[in-house]
C-alpha cells in the first residue's frame, strides 16, 4: 500500500455542504490504492470564491478511523507533510498512527499559499509559517463536529466530552468512541464558525514540539512513488534533444534513423527541441542519439564565464540602482581610518536534485492531466493551459513526492512541465513520461545566477565600522516572470540584494547598489536564493573588519547586533556550544557566520583543518537556529544538517561555467557535489521560542560558506573572494 | 532478443537488447522502480543493486552481463544486515527526499554483510560513491553504526 499518491479520491470540497456530503459518502474509501486514476479532472473541478476559509479542504476522516490530511505543499524532503499533519492532528487530537498524507490538487482558491496571495505553491521556506493557523483551525473544526456528534449520540453535554489520541470519551457515562464510529453523525453537524473555535494553549500541545515520526514513509524499501516511477497503461517515455546553446532553435532535423530504432514510436518537434518517444527509457535514449539536428543558433547565447566576469567586474566599479541608503557611505569611506575592500565572484550553480527533472502528461478531449513533483501549482496550471489553449481548470495536476528540488521544480516558466505537456499534445490520448538525463538536467538550464559583489567598508580610529558600500552585479531572477511585479520594485529585484539590503549590523553609513544585467543564461531561485551570495560577501567582510579592528569576530558581531535580539540569541548559542575561543589542534581554524533568511535566524561555527599539502577539510559545524516555535525539532535538525551539506557543495566543489555559450559541466564527475567523506560532524541547537513558526528548508544554507571561509582565514591568513573556496598554495 | 534475468529470486524473460543497462531492465521491463536513475554513469550510486551479493551500479551494467546471476534490488533484500540497515534508517529518520536512499541502503547492507563492524573510514570508503543531495550523510553514518551494533 502506498500513501501520498493520487488525487483521485480526494476531498474535492467546494463548500461546507460538500464537506458534509463527503464525510458521509466517502466512508471507508480512504486508504488509497496504488492504481492511479487516468481519468481527467475536468468533471471534478470545483469553484470556490477566492478568500473563503475552507478548513475542511484539509481533512477527511473515515469510518476506518483514518485521518487523511490533504497537503497543499510539496514534500521534497523538507518534512512538510509531517509538519502540516502535526498541526492538524494536534488540534484534532488524532492519534498519530491514524494520520495519512495526501497531495492536494491544483486549486488555488482552496490551497493557496497564504504568504503568496492567491497563488498555490511551495517555496521561500513558507509552508509552516503560512499554514500554522490554517491547519490547526482545520483540525479544531473537525474535532468540534465530532464532539457534537458524540454529545448527540450519548445525550450528554458537549462540554463534558474529552478527546485524546483519536478517542472521544465521556467519563460520567462511561461512553467512548473512536473517530470512525462518529463520522456519519459528525457530518450532519453544522460547521462551527471559525471564531467560535478555541485553539490550544501552547502549554497543552501534545504533538507540536515533539519529534513525531515522519509521514513520508516508503523511502527505505523502494515503495515511495516519485514521478520517475509512475507507470500508466500505454505510457511512452520521451527524451528531448535540447539546443546545445541557450536560445537555439531547430532549423531542420532528420529522424529517419531514430524512427527505425527498436522501441521508438514517434519523433515530434516541440518549441524546446526534438522529442523521441519510445516504449522505454533506453530505447528513447538510443533513438535520441540517432537524431540528426541542424540548429539555428543565430539568436543563441554565445558568451563565456570569463567574459561575464570581466563585464560584471567593470560594472561593479560604477554606481548602480540604489537598494538601500543610510547616511552617506561615500563621505564616511573617505574619512575612515581603515578601509577594507574586496571583489567577490560566485558562479552559476545547478540545483542537481537526485531525481533529474521529469513529468508525466496526458492530453485528451477533456484537457491535460499532469503528474509531477509539483511545487508551483498555479504557475504550471496557467502556463500549460495557455500553451494548450485550455482553461486552467482543465489542467489537472497530481502532486507526487519530489526527489529533491532545491527550488528547481518551482520554475517560473514551467519549463520542463510545459515540455511534457507539449509532447503529450502531439500524442493525444497517450500518457507521456518526459525524462531528463543527468546531462539534460545539468545543461538545459535554470541556474543560481553568477554574481559579482564589490564591497568597501570602513572603520574609524577606535575600530568601529562607520561605512559600508556594496555593489551587486548579476541577473534578475524575477524579471520577465509572473512574479516581477511582486519581486522587482523600482528596478531592484529583491532576490538579488536580500541579505545585503537587510544587513542588520549597526553601521551608520550604508549604501547597497545593484546592476541588473540581462544575460542569455536561464536563471532561477536556488535554495535560499539571494542569501546564497549575500551571506558570503557580507559575513566575510564583517570578519575582515573584525580582524582589522583587532577584535574577536564573535564579540565584534555581538556589539553591532545589539538591536537584534534573535541574531544575538543564535550567535551566542552557537559560540557557547562550539566552545568559541578554546584551543584547537595545530593547523585547525574556527570561523563564524550569522544570517537571517526567510524570517529564521541561523549562526554557524565551522572548524577546519588545513593539511601541509594545502588541502583542507571541514571537520565540525555547530549550528544554532531560531525558527520561532519548533514544530518538529528532529526535522529542524535534519534541515539544518542538510542545508549545511547543500551549502558545503557550493562552498567547496560546485561550479557551472560557460564556454562559447555551452555549459562545460555535464554530470557529477565535473559538477561535483558533497560526498559522505567530506561531510563534517554537525551539531544543531534550537533556540527555545514562542514566536510564530518560520521556515527551515533554506536558512541553514547561507551561513556555511562564509563560516568556512572565515575559519580558513583564521588558520591561513588568506582572504577568500571566490566560490568554490580554494586555498592559495 | 530474449534475456532471462533472476531478480529477487524470480525469473523474468525480457525482450530487450543486450546493451540495455540492468537499471532500465529492472525499472522498465521487470517494473520494479525502487532502484533509481540518478546519473547514468556510475557517479551517484542511486542505481545500486546486488549482483551475486556484490554492490553493483546497475546503470552501467549491460543486462547481458547480469543474465544468469542473482540480482537483488531494494524490494528483495532480506538479509539480517539489510533488515538492520532498514530499521536503523527509519529509527534515525535518515531519508529526506528519499530518492537516493535505495542505493544508500543497498551499499550499506553490502558493507555490513562484508564487514559487520566498520570504522568511520571504512564507512566513508564504502559509501562515498553514493551521493545524497539532501546531505543526509551524518545520519547515514550513525545509522550504519546503529545497524552494526544491532548485528553484533
Amino acid at each position: 500500500m502506498r500513501r501520498n499518491l493520487s488525487n483521485g479520491h480526494q476531498g474535492l470540497v467546494s463548500s461546507r455542504r460538500d464537506f458534509l456530503k463527503l464525510v458521509t459518502t466517502v466512508g471507508a474509501g480512504l486508504t488509497l490504492a496504488m492504481n492511479l486514476p487516468v481519468a481527467l479532472a475536468a468533471d471534478a473541478a470545483v469553484t470556490v470564491t477566492a478568500g473563503d476559509f475552507e478548513p475542511n479542504a484539509f481533512v477527511r476522516i473515515g469510518t476506518d478511523n483514518s485521518v487523511t490530511v490533504i497537503m497543499k505543499h510539496l514534500e521534497m524532503g523538507q518534512g512538510t507533510f509531517t509538519g502540516l499533519a502535526t498541526l492538524l492532528a494536534e488540534e484534532l487530537d488524532a492519534d498519530w498512527s491514524q494520520v495519512v498524507a495526501e497531495g492536494a490538487p491544483a486549486d488555488a482558491a482552496r490551497y493557496n499559499n497564504l504568504n503568496w496571495g492567491t497563488m498555490q505553491g511551495t517555496g521561500g521556506s513558507s509552508a509552516m509559517a503560512n499554514s500554522f493557523l490554517q491547519m490547526r483551525t482545520a483540525g479544531a473544526t473537525a474535532r468540534a463536529m465530532l464532539i457534537e456528534a458524540a454529545a448527540q449520540r450519548w445525550k450528554v453535554p458537549a462540554t463534558e466530552i474529552q478527546v485524546s489520541q483519536g478517542i472521544l470519551s465521556h467519563a460520567a457515562s462511561g461512553n467512548s468512541a473512536a473517530f470512525g464510529e462518529l463520522v456519519e453523525l459528525a457530518a450532519q453537524q453544522p460547521i462551527p464558525d471559525a471564531q467560535s473555535l478555541r485553539l490550544k494553549d501552547p502549554a497543552d500541545f501534545a504533538y507540536i514540539g515533539q519529534s513525531l515520526p515522519r509521514l513520508d514513509r516508503g523511502k527505505t524499501d523502494g515503495s515511495a512513488l516519485f514521478t520517475q516511477d509512475l507507470q500508466l497503461e500505454g505510457m511512452l517515455t520521451a527524451l528531448v534533444a535540447h539546443p546545445p546553446r541557450f536560445g537555439g532553435k531547430v532549423k531542420q532535423f532528420d529522424a529517419a534513423k531514430a524512427l527505425v530504432s527498436p522501441g521508438v514510436v514517434d519523433v515530434v518537434q516541440i518549441p524546446s527541441g526534438i522529442a523521441v518517444l519510445a516504449t522505454d527509457f533506453w530505447s528513447a535514449k538510443k533513438g535520441r542519439d540517432l537524431l540528426s539536428i541542424d540548429w539555428d543558433e543565430s539568436a543563441a547565447f554565445a558568451g563565456s564565464t570569463d567574459d561575464i566576469l570581466r563585464e560584471y567586474r567593470a560594472l561593479a566599479e560604477q554606481p548602480g540602482a540604489v537598494a538601500r541608503t543610510d547616511g552617506d557611505a561615500t563621505e564616511a569611506l573617505a574619512n575612515a581610518t581603515t578601509v577594507v575592500e574586496a571583489v567577490f565572484d560566485m558562479p552559476y550553480l545547478a540545483h542537481a536534485a537526485m531525481e533529474p527533472m521529469n513529468a508525466v502528461a496526458l492530453v485528451n478531449d477533456a484537457g491535460c492531466e499532469i503528474w509531477n513533483g509539483e511545487q508551483f501549482h498555479t504557475v504550471d496550471q496557467a502556463t500549460v493551459a495557455a500553451a494548450l489553449g485550455l482553461k486552467p481548470e482543465q489542467v489537472k495536476i497530481n502532486m507526487l513526492l519530489a526527489g529533491g528540488s532545491f527550488g528547481r521544480r518551482a520554475n517560473p516558466h514551467s519549463d520542463y512541465v510545459l515540455e511534457a505537456a507539449q509532447i503529450a499534445k502531439a500524442r493525444r490520448g497517450t500518457p507521456v513520461k518526459l525524462v531528463w538525463t543527468r546531462e539534460d538536467d545539468t545543461r538545459a538550464g535554470y541556474y543560481r545566477p553568477l554574481y559579482v559583489h564589490k564591497v568597501r567598508a570602513g572603520l574609524d580610529a577606535s575600530g568601529n565600522p562607520v561605512a559600508w558600500e556594496q555593489r551587486i552585479v548579476g541577473q534578475s531572477i524575477g524579471k520577465g516572470t509572473a512574479f516581477e511585479a511582486f519581486i522587482v520594485k523600482d528596478g531592484i529585484d529583491a532576490t538579488s540584494v536580500e541579505g545585503a539590503s537587510t544587513l542588520p549590523y549597526q553601521i551608520p553609513n550604508m549604501q547597497v547598489e545593484l546592476h541588473t544585467v540581462d544575460q542569455g543564461v536561464p536563471v532561477q531561485w536556488w535554495r535560499s536564493v539571494g542569501h546564497t551570495h549575500t551571506a558570503f560577501s557580507t559575513e566575510v567582510i564583517i570578519d575582515e573588519l573584525a580582524r582589522a579592528a583587532k577584535q574577536d569576530p564573535v564579540d565584534f558581531r555581538l556589539k553591532l547586533l545589539a538591536q537584534h535580539p534573535r541574531h544575538l540569541g543564535v550567535l551566542k548559542l552557537a559560540a557557547e556550544k562550539a566552545d568559541w575561543g578554546s584551543e584547537l589542534p595545530k593547523g585547525w581554524g574556527r570561523g563564524v557566520a550569522v544570517h537571517e533568511s526567510f524570517n529564521s535566524f541561523v549562526a554557524q561555527v565551522a572548524e577546519v583543518s588545513v593539511q601541509d599539502n594545502g588541502s583542507f577539510k571541514v571537520e565540525r559545524v555547530v549550528c544554532a537556529v531560531d525558527c520561532g516555535l519548533a514544530i518538529n525539532p528532529d526535522i529542524i535538525r535534519a534541515q539544518m544538517e542538510g542545508g549545511i551539506g547543500f551549502g558545503l557543495s557550493a562552498a567547496l566543489l560546485s561550479e557551472i561555467t560557460l564556454k562559447d555559450g555551452q555549459v562545460v559541466q555535464s554530470n557529477f564527475h565535473d559538477y561535483q557535489v558533497l560526498r559522505i567523506n567530506q561531510m563534517p560532524t554537525i551539531e544543531v541547537h534550537i533556540v527555545p521560542s514562542a514566536e510564530p513558526p518560520t521556515g527551515v528548508g533554506e536558512p541553514g544554507t547561507p551561513p556555511i560558506a562564509p563560516a568556512v571561509a572565515n575559519a580558513l582565514s583564521a588558520v591561513t591568513g588568506q582572504r577568500f573572494q571566490h566560490l568554490p573556496l580554494k586555498l592559495n598554495s | 532478443m530474449s534475456i532471462t534475468l533472476q531478480v529477487n529470486g524470480v525469473s523474468h524473460e525480457l525482450d530487450t537488447t543486450p546493451d540495455t543497462p540492468l537499471l532500465w531492465a529492472i525499472r522498465d521491463h521487470v517494473r520494479l522502480t525502487g532502484t533509481k536513475f540518478g546519473c547514468g554513469m556510475s557517479m551517484c550510486g542511486a542505481c545500486t543493486v546486488h549482483v551475486d551479493g556484490k554492490p553493483t551500479r546497475s546503470c552501467v551494467t549491460p543486462v547481458s552481463a547480469a543474465a544468469g546471476k542473482a540480482i537483488t534490488t531494494i524490494e528483495g533484500i532480506t538479509s539480517p544486515a539489510a533488515k538492520a540497515v532498514q530499521q536503523a534508517w527509519t529509527a534515525l529518520e535518515v531519508p529526506q527526499c528519499g530518492y537516493c536512499q535505495s542505493g544508500q541502503i543497498m551499499s550499506a547492507a553490502a558493507l555490513l554483510e562484508q564487514n559487520s563492524q566498520p570504522s568511520d573510514a571504512e564507512i566513508d570508503a564504502a559509501m562515498s560513491g553514493n551521493i545524497c543531495r539532501c546531505a543526509t550523510y551524518a545520519r547515514i553514518r550513525s545509522a550504519i553504526k546503529q545497524a552494526a551494533d544491532q548485528l553484533a
